[in-house]
């Protein structure tokens, strides 16, 4: 038997429970996902975030204009009839990055999100929506004037 | 030092509309200086949000946000007079809360 290996499941089971209790905020147990913010691609990004496949859903709706002036502040928001949201997620797909900004919910969240992203160029913007352990994405293009990197 | 954010939350009907105005120059790391050097990205990375000492959002960014970051999220259970604090944390470990009652 090796002790060792034990000891590390006991560990592992005893913060489990912390976090699941509320002993460990939630703040401390989820870490900036650096891997996902770098990801280059929608499925780079999904891959990181713990998923493997998203599927299209017209549940999901993406607040953003169709023609943005100003890439350096394009008005993106999100919202979902899903139930049980858990995660949204906000993509534009030709930035360096795909992954402009990801928003963890609690079970007190409505599923609703709305905020500010720079776009280099036109491009489509992803909503990524986790709920019930599932993903689901919609896809919206917004076309820009003026790039926001840079100018 | 961190200038102060601009936090509003409102009651309506159980559900407590929270706005954020952060004061962050969100650099990307993809600029570059007159002289040609790349400027350091310099970002928020993570935002909390609680109401009467429980998380009630979170948001984590990259440098893709816009600068002087806004933020609307809606959530339950916060009635009129209570505290909505939020927090950021930006990568190079700067931070700053506020606070807002309910109205």
């Amino acid at each position: 038997m090796n002790l060792k290996r034990r000891e590390a499941l006991r560990l592992t089971a005893v913060i489990g429970l912390m976090a699941a209790t509320g002993l460990i905020s939630h703040a401390e147990a989820a870490e900036w996902n650096k891997a996902a913010f770098d990801g280059k691609s929608l499925d780079d990004v999904l891959k990181s975030l713990g998923g493997s496949s998203a599927s299209k859903s017209t549940a999901v709706t993406i607040n953003a204009p169709d023609i943005a002036e100003n890439g350096a502040v394009v008005p993106v928001g999100v919202t979902t009839t899903l139930p049980k949201t858990q995660q949204i997620a906000i993509l534009v797909e030709k930035n360096p990055s795909a992954l402009a900004a990801q928003f963890l919910l609690t079970a007190d969240s409505e599923p609703f999100v709305a905020s500010r992203v720079k776009m280099g160029q036109t491009s489509n913007v992803h909503a990524l929506v986790k709920a019930d352990g599932k993903w689901y994405v919609t896809t919206k293009e917004v076309k820009v004037t003026l790039g926001g990197c840079g100018g | 030092m961190a200038d102060p954010m601009r936090v509003r939350a409102q009651e309506n009907g159980g559900v407590v509309d929270v706005k954020v105005l952060m004061k962050h120059d969100m650099e990307t790391g993809q600029r570059k200086d007159a002289a040609g050097k790349t400027i350091p990205a310099h970002h928020i990375t993570t935002i909390t949000a609680t109401c009467k000492g429980k998380q009630v959002f979170e948001a984590q960014f990259g440098p893709a946000v816009s600068k002087d970051p806004f933020l609307n999220f809606k959530f339950k259970g916060g009635a009129k007079g209570d505290t909505v604090s939020i927090t950021w944390v930006d990568n190079k470990n700067d931070k700053r809360t506020d606070e807002a009652k309910i109205s």
